[in-house]
């Protein structure tokens, strides 16, 4: 299944909500809307549901004009932020209930039940009551119940959001597995970097109800379209200079034996280790080490790699930094 | 998290509207146009304004008012000695049976009126009966649940750490209660008192039953003068004063409800009474539950008593015809039944559209839905007398008349009980049934019936409950040949002799079990849907 977007604006309460998104999904294609809190991603996945209807553009499924479709008659499977199971029904009762809606057979009802309860690994979990599952499992279940009717485009909003730690990157993994056995169409919001670079074929970017940069993991990571994306996704070392920014990867500041920069402070995080230094001539940088890290207060030699410096335009918009938004 | 708030489809604004016009329209009627016609019976005399001052002034009413104003302040202060220790005990700790004993101290508060009072002339010895203290004691049974439920809530949520903390601070018990209980349940106790008194300010048949002819209250007064000596306009006058009272009475209330914030939720399991406190909770718990269940045993006991032993005789009595009523009291009970049923379909009709509106944040209507609550059951029974003896709504000799007035009593509580819940809904819910395929009608049937089947059930047979037991309102409007089973009980009560007594504890008892039925059918009916 295709989706598109086409000059679409949602206005909530006399607020833009989303501002003119044009976006494109292609069959089988995964991609993730990425952005800070109210940057428009949820209703924009609102508007693909049929959920929210867009106060002006249109919503396009295989080339067909479906802004005017409500969601019953999509066909587009959507897993909710912490899950929204009916608290009145079973585990089972959940799951089945979009086979159930569609009038299948009974049989059949029950065979996709387990077929989708087996995609999601909770094979005997159908009789439980779903007020006792953890949230971990609360999010497969959700995650079975959109399966279940054998949507073509799955919408998923913050699928892991309530969850932490380990048990995140399990279901991250899980569902990427997933994603690629069903070969199906997946529009995934998130607000983390790490969930979207994992999950996405193409990372959307938002701001502000607007698209910043449309780019597969790498390409955003490689040419950041402005200054405030490449804060976004996590690179600190940003000069600005009039109109121009300059962007010095983590990756490709190198940290060795020598004199030149001071060590501010050195952060493990997992198998490596944040730095930040000081370099004599005052500027602060990030870096990256694996294995043996220096610690506050070390001198050492600071080297810049050429390739992973970036010039890129300066965000001058109404959200002049990440952390304003959010 | 983004928000969300669609445009309205003209269907859903037109629902909308109609969410807000129905109990508009309803409470119009039956509620302010009533009022209108009392406040015109006693300030308008032939066209011209004309205020009933000498009604106002005059020595009887003002010993009325100030015995409407202390029994209802004493009323109030007793029922808060009596219920703080047992919200202390039920709200502080978890016990074996808490959730038990929480249901049963709840049960005086639906038992109707007329109940209670004829429970307390059961129970106290000849002599007191008709005293100010059984007055004063019926009052306390019936509030004490006020208390429990709303201090208790209250205090339930408070962090108990709160305690541990003054006491690391260097605050002794004795300070701690006094520095820190009081000044945090302060709010919770003001506006447990402000309900407790608006009961009691307003109290009909308690005061009716056991005041005799020596005690009258505004309210009661309302009724001798309209209903036994026809005086409208000295009853008009009394009603007038009554309004401005209870008005004020309400606006205080409301205003100590809002400072007490909405409804908290507790946040941890309370911990199990250690030591000391076990002995303390236990005596708390079984000296209140005995305290309760007296007026109620006792009205079982009189009501199986005849002459030389126990027997069956008084509800035998209850299929004949007597002089006392037109009709045998088998037939209030069916009247009763009859209207209730009718009371609750129109209270669920007004109510249901209305708790949706509130749920939805409509202020205004909640307060303007609040008001027949505080308004007194007489003076609306009053009101319907006034306004709707000509036509084109001449409903005096109508059987519409009694369930409208009972549903008006009764909406208050069906918006009350419903209008959390109703807040509580996830609207993600419908749209996760939609995303999965379920057309507007399934999702209707499929999740959000479902979903408030239990609350619905409990807000019906809280209506149906208040409509079997009401008697303020009733008594004004209900027709000869009709008489409900509150009513047949005054009546019977009115009359000498043991046997009519004995008639009357027997239909009190019938009434008893059907009420409480009524809110335990409601409760428990419905467990399997009711997760």
């Amino acid at each position: 299944m295709r989706l598109a977007l086409e000059h679409v604006d949602v206005t909530l309460d006399g607020a833009g909500i989303v501002d003119d998104v044009s976006l494109e999904v292609a069959a089988g294609e995964r991609l993730a809307l990425l952005g800070p809190s109210g940057a428009g991603k949820s209703t924009l996945l609102r508007v693909l549901a049929g959920l929210e209807r867009p106060s002006s553009g249109r919503v396009l499924v295989d080339g067909a004009d479906v802004t005017a479709l409500p969601a019953h008659r999509r066909g587009i499977g959507l897993v909710f932020q912490d899950a929204a199971l009916f608290p009145h029904r079973t585990v089972a009762e959940n799951v089945g209930f979009g086979p159930k809606v569609a009038g299948l057979p009974r049989g059949e009802q029950g065979a996709r039940v387990e077929e989708a309860l087996a995609l999601v690994g909770l094979a005997h979990a159908g009789d439980r009551d779903v007020t006792t599952l953890s949230g971990g499992e609360a999010q497969r279940i959700a995650l079975a119940r959109a399966l279940a009717p054998r949507p073509s485009a799955l919408l998923l909003d913050e699928p892991l959001g309530a969850l932490d730690g380990p048990l995140r990157l399990r279901l991250q993994e899980d569902l990427r597995e997933l994603f690629e056995r069903l070969s199906l169409t997946v529009v995934h919001v998130t607000h983390d970097v790490g969930e979207a670079f994992a999950l996405g074929d193409r990372v959307a970017i938002l701001r502000g109800g607007r698209v910043a940069q449309v780019a597969p993991p790498e390409t955003l990571w490689a040419h950041p379209a402005d200054d405030w994306v490449a804060r976004f996704l996590g690179m600190r070392n940003v000069a600005r200079d009039g109109d121009r920014a300059t962007v010095t990867r983590p990756d490709a500041v190198r940290i060795g034996p020598g004199t030149g920069a001071t060590v501010v402070s050195a952060d493990r995080d997992g198998p490596f280790v944040r730095l930040r230094v000081r370099r004599d001539d005052g500027v602060e940088l990030d870096a990256v080490s694996l294995g043996e890290a220096p610690e506050p207060g070390d001198v050492v030699a600071v080297e810049i790699e050429p390739t992973g410096v970036l010039e890129v335009p300066v965000w001058r918009g109404p959200l002049d930094s990440p952390a304003s938004q959010g | 998290m983004d928000r969300h708030r669609r445009a309205l489809t003209p269907a859903e604004r037109a629902t909308r509207a109609a969410t807000v016009a129905i109990p508009v329209a309803f409470l119009a009627l039956f509620f302010a146009w009533p009022l209108v016609a009392i406040l015109r019976r006693s300030l308008v005399v032939d066209g011209a304004l004309d205020v009933p001052l000498d009604v106002l002034t005059a020595s009887s009413t003002r010993e009325i008012a100030w015995f409407t104003l202390w029994q209802a302040t004493v009323s109030t202060v007793l029922t808060l000695l009596a219920g703080l220790p047992l919200a202390w005990a039920l709200s502080r700790f978890s016990f074996r049976g808490r959730s038990l004993v929480e249901a049963l101290v709840l049960v005086p508060f639906v038992l109707p009126t007329v109940v209670v009072a004829t429970a307390f002339v059961a129970l106290l010895p000849d002599g007191i009966e008709h005293t100010v203290w059984a007055i004063l004691l019926a009052h306390v049974f019936f509030n004490v649940a006020v208390v429990v439920r709303i201090v208790g809530a209250y205090w339930g949520a408070l962090d108990a750490r709160l305690w541990d903390a003054a006491a690391t601070l260097g605050a002794g018990p004795a300070q701690r209660q006094l520095r820190l209980t009081l000044p945090l349940l302060a709010p919770a106790l003001a506006s447990a008192a402000s309900i407790a008194f608006l009961f009691c300010f307003t109290s009909f048949g308690v005061i009716l039953v056991l005041g005799g002819i020596r005690y009258a209250t505004l309210e009661t007064e309302i009724y001798n003068q309209a209903a036994r000596l026809f005086d409208l306009r000295t009853a008009a006058a009394l009603a007038l004063l009554q309004l401005a009272a209870v008005a004020a009475v309400v606006t205080v209330s409301g205003v100590l409800e809002r400072r007490l914030g909405g409804a908290r939720r507790a946040g941890r399991r309370p911990p199990r009474p250690r030591h000391g406190e076990r002995v303390a909770v236990a005596a708390v718990v079984v000296v209140s539950l005995g305290l309760l269940a007296l007026p109620p045993l006792a009205l079982v006991v009189r009501s199986l008593q005849v002459s030389g032993g126990y027997g069956l005789r008084h509800f035998a009595s209850l299929a004949e015809t007597t002089p006392a009523l037109l009709v045998s009291p088998w037939h209030a009970v069916l009247n009763s039944l009859l209207f209730a049923t009718a009371a609750t379909a129109i209270a669920l009709g007004v109510g249901v559209p209305a708790a949706i509106a509130v749920a939805r944040g409509s202020r205004g209507l909640d307060v303007t839905l609040m008001l027949p609550l505080g308004a007194s059951a007489a003076m609306l029974g009053f009101g319907f007398l006034l306004a709707f003896d000509r036509a084109p709504l001449d409903l005096r000799s109508s059987l519409a008349i009694v369930p409208l007035a009972q549903a008006l009593v009764a909406t208050p509580f069906v918006v009350r009980s419903l209008v959390p819940a109703l807040r509580a809904r996830d609207p993600r819910l419908p749209e996760a049934a939609a995303v999965l395929g379920a057309s507007p009608a399934q999702v209707r049937r499929e999740i959000e019936l479902p979903l408030v089947a239990r609350p619905l059930a409990v807000a019906a047979g809280l209506a149906f409950a208040v409509a079997l037991g009401e008697f303020g309102a009733t008594v004004f409007v209900f027709r000869a040949d009709w008489p409900t089973v509150p009513v047949a009980i005054f009546r019977f009560l009115g009359r000498p002799g043991a046997d009519n007594v004995g008639t009357a504890m027997a239909l009190c008892v019938v009434l008893m079990a059907l009420v409480v039925a009524a809110s335990l059918v409601s409760q428990r009916g419905l467990g399997r849907s009711a997760r």
